[in-house]
């Protein structure tokens, strides 16, 4: 279709107007010295990063119009390097807009493709190598080879195996079992039922023997949170509302989403959310999901109290926490 | 002949002599560099990468990559006699006690984000001038590979300091990783070395993120840029730019003098973020630990499209056999990204079946006159916006006095119908360019001079537009859908009918232009 018509013709590259300073001795002066005074505000800025390094000391704090107060050592440190590089390159560019020359030149492509001889004689010598290897004729050695490099690469994975143990019933399973003392995170103090006012919220974890170590993955999977409501408020079944005590109930903080901390309780709405992905759960009807990604509710941790009167739990939780996976019977 | 150029003469010579580089350092050197602004979007990714290097390499001599238990005794008092990781405490102790610690930090931060920034609109500007063509597939399929390395590059990296932040997000990649089926906890195990968090991840993400991916980086641009410099840089239309030349300035001085000027100024900049606007101050968020997470918690903006696709899922997973399947992390997480970075990989090859174009191109295209295309990116875009934002919904959500739910909804909807509306009308609105384009050669330049006719009419005076102007809006090719017939020569019905069909129809679709003016038309309207 185009090439029916004719297009409008190229007029070729405009003519090439001469800077000042080409023209100009004086203005050519006037530009060398503009270059020099960039590259001597780099210097400038050097000089500060060396003065602030040395003797700025890291405690002084001043103030600065849009930044605040700010700390003095980091902000001249940053502002000399800041100048002494910026500059190198502001001198470098106006000297080459303003001195080096500006006549745009022509060059020509070639294309992409060989010649056809070349290409020819590729074809050529790889035919001739292939039938010097005649691996077409060779298929018991073909098919040996094949078979090996396709095995080859099992040993360097094989090689990885040693990076961590099998999950086994690992993701399973938590440190809380029938009487587990909950204790406060932090401080590890028991919690009396007393403790919590109603509308209080409370971080817990399961008590560990003295001078024990609580590593972080327990602390991924054990975490609990405890919310105190008034008992007629919750809209449980049987089995459920015996999970609770005097109103306090306990999930699990760990997200059955993607892990996070359900660190958010709304008071007067009484849903925990995740701030991660902001999966909303109902405190009074079982953590159920009310909003968001999340699929599950948080598994209830059951809980009474003991001889003493401390929150215990009546025995672990019933179903794996935290995210899903593949082996998670979640029925 | 002067001192100085003995000596240039000499160090020449004593190369020459025993590299033999002369010829093709005389031919590169007058290599010819096309001028446009938007050629130095990948300038500024490669500088920062060199900067990335160097504040990288600083911070090495410091960071101690290790998940072992240690109470803080430094300088910041608030966190002292806390427990945390050594990678966090050394973090504590380059920003707070190394002189110049936390300055090179900031530049190493600030300079991933820009690296990301840089990569992403360097992208753009590929897609949208169609410089992705023939013969530069492969360098766009290696762009595609940087760019989803530094995805992963970056947030390694700001995973390393092991504070509350930066544990949440391993902690949703670990979700991630368990919610593959059959084999999820099993690699997330060898991953972890154990249960999350265990003490194996950061020593060994570690030496990925210091060794491993800069590596791979190292080569991948060295290649992205070889074949740059090989099959010479590509050229915006306009008068003398032809498919068979290249017009620019030579390397040396004047390309050289500008690209390396360039480096500092990109480095500059990047100094002077850093010391005036402080990011991730890992000391305000406080160690690591599982039981806890600060509101608000965002990764940064290149991930930040991920979470919010992860964020507006439905509750999807699929129970069975004692078995679940997480779909609310998986088409988020893992099989939408994929279909989008695979899209991308190979977008030039749809292009050139649909269009059936298989020439050389190095003749840049002007968004508008491939509408098509344009409009496709346009919905891509949309889609990345609408996650990204959704990503930030809580803090949208507080800023604005919206509530999260609104925000959610807004997402979920949005997501679906926002891109086809962009589709639509971003190719009405290059056909309209592309008319605006038409007339503007026809008739002129609007002067803003009125004048009134003896016959009481006003008209506005137009002044016809330069040679070097209209060969610019005309220079462009008329798309030519491709007719693959049904039927053979001898009318015998050909194979692949309905992929035939398929293809003419999108081919049609492809090559939707508004007619350019041709020399005629022009000749036709200064006969009247």
């Amino acid at each position: 279709m185009s090439s029916e018509l004719e297009v409008i013709k190229d007029p070729g590259v405009p003519a090439h107007i001469h800077r000042q300073a080409d023209l100009d001795p004086q203005a050519e002066k006037k530009a060398e010295r503009q270059v020099a005074i960039l590259f001597a505000l780099s210097t400038f800025g050097t000089l500060l990063f060396i003065y602030s390094y040395i003797w700025i000391s890291e405690d002084l704090f001043i103030f600065f119009p849009v930044l605040g107060t700010t700390n003095a050592k980091q902000l001249f440190l940053g502002l000399g390097l800041a100048f002494s590089l910026f500059f190198i390159g502001a001198g470098a560019i106006h000297w080459a807009k303003t001195l080096m020359p500006d006549e745009e030149v022509i060059a020509m492509r070639h294309e992409m493709r060989s010649e056809d001889e070349d290409r020819r004689e590729l074809i050529a010598t790889a035919k001739a190598g292939a039938g010097a290897a005649a691996l077409g004729r060779r298929s018991l050695i073909k098919q040996s080879l094949g078979l090996s490099l396709g095995l080859v690469g099992l040993s360097p994975l094989l090689l990885l195996r040693d990076l961590g143990p099998l999950p086994g019933k690992d993701l399973e399973k938590t440190s809380w079992k029938s009487g587990t003392r909950l204790v406060t995170d932090p401080g590890d103090r028991p919690i009396k039922p007393s403790d919590l006012e109603v509308g209080a919220v409370a971080q817990v974890l399961p008590a560990i023997a003295e001078g024990g170590h609580r590593a972080l993955s327990d602390i991924g999977k054990d975490a609990v949170l405890l919310i105190r409501l008034r008992p007629e408020e919750f809209q449980l079944d049987a089995e459920r509302l015996a999970m609770t005590y005097q109103g306090i109930i306990a999930f699990s903080k760990i997200c059955s989403h993607m892990g996070c901390a359900v660190a958010l309780y709304e008071q007067q709405t009484k849903h925990l959310l995740c701030p991660c992905h902001q999966s909303t759960f109902d405190v009074t009807r079982g953590a159920k999901v009310i909003f968001g990604p999340s699929a599950r509710p948080l598994p209830q941790l059951a809980i009474t109290v003991d001889q003493e009167g401390f929150l215990i739990a009546q025995r672990p939780f019933s179903e794996p926490v935290g995210p899903s996976y593949w082996e998670r019977n979640s029925q | 002949m002067t001192a100085r150029e003995r000596v240039a003469g000499t160090v020449a010579n004593y190369v020459d002599e025993r590299t033999g580089a002369a010829a093709w350092m005389k031919k590169n050197l007058n290599k010819v560099f096309p001028d446009h602004w938007s050629f130095l979007l990948g300038e500024i990714a490669l500088y920062s990468f060199i900067i990335l290097l160097l504040s990288g390499t600083f911070l090495t001599f410091w960071f101690d990559p290790s998940q072992r238990e240690v109470i803080y005794d430094g300088d910041y008092q608030p966190l002292s006699g806390l427990k945390m990781s050594a990678a966090y405490a050394s973090t504590l102790h380059i920003s707070f006690e190394v002189r110049g610690g936390l300055l090179m930090r900031q530049i190493h931060h600030w300079a991933a984000l820009l690296f990301m920034v840089a990569i992403v609109v360097h992208l753009l500007r590929v897609y949208f001038t169609g410089a992705f063509r023939k013969p530069r597939e492969f360098n766009w399929i290696i762009g595609v590979g940087l760019l989803t390395l530094g995805i992963v590059e970056g947030f390694l990296g700001y995973s390393l300091p092991d504070d509350l932040l930066s544990g949440t997000g391993v902690r949703i990649a670990e979700a991630i990783i368990q919610a593959l089926p059959v084999v999820g906890s099993y690699l997330a195990f060898f991953a972890f070395g154990g249960a999350f968090p265990g003490e194996a991840f950061i020593p060994r993400i570690y030496t990925v993120h210091v060794l491993l991916l800069p590596g791979i980086f190292l080569a991948l641009i060295t290649v992205h840029l070889m074949l740059v410099w090989y099959q010479k840089h590509t050229q915006y239309p306009g008068p003398g730019r032809t498919e068979k030349n290249v017009v620019g300035y030579p390397l040396f001085p004047v390309y050289m003098a500008k690209a390396g000027g360039f480096f500092f100024i990109v480095f500059g900049v990047i100094a002077f973020l850093s010391a005036v606007a402080s990011i991730n101050p890992i000391w305000l968020y406080g160690p690591y630990t599982p039981g806890q997470v600060s509101a608000g918690s965002q990764p940064d903006w290149y991930m930040g499209w991920l979470d919010g696709l992860v964020r507006m899922a439905p509750p999807l997973e699929t129970h069975a056999f004692g078995h679940t399947i997480s779909w609310n992390i998986l088409i988020p997480g893992l099989i939408l990204p994929g279909i989008m970075f695979t899209g991308l990989a190979l977008y030039p090859f749809i292009e050139a079946w649909i269009s059936g174009d298989k020439r050389e191109h190095h003749i840049l295209d002007r968004p508008r006159n491939v509408p098509n295309r344009t409009a496709i990116g346009a919905m891509a875009l949309t889609f990345t916006i609408v996650a990204l934002l959704n990503g930030g919904n809580d803090i949208i959500a507080t800023t604005f006095s919206l509530t999260i739910n609104q925000m959610m909804w807004f997402s979920r909807i949005g997501i679906l119908v926002l891109p086809p509306i962009a589709f639509v009308i971003t190719k009405r609105i290059c056909l309209s360019l592309q008319r605006a384009d038409r007339d503007l050669v026809l008739h002129g330049r609007e002067t803003g001079t009125l004048v009134r006719m003896p016959s009481g009419e006003f008209v506005e005076i137009h002044e016809p537009i330069s040679a070097e102007k209209a060969w610019t809006l005309t220079q462009h090719e008329q798309p030519v859908p491709l007719e693959l017939p049904a039927t053979d020569a001898r009318g015998l019905k050909r194979p692949g009918a309905i992929k035939n069909k398929l293809r003419n129809r999108m081919s049609r679709a492809h090559a939707v232009a508004v007619p350019k003016v041709s020399a005629q038309d022009l000749k036709e309207i200064e006969h009247h």
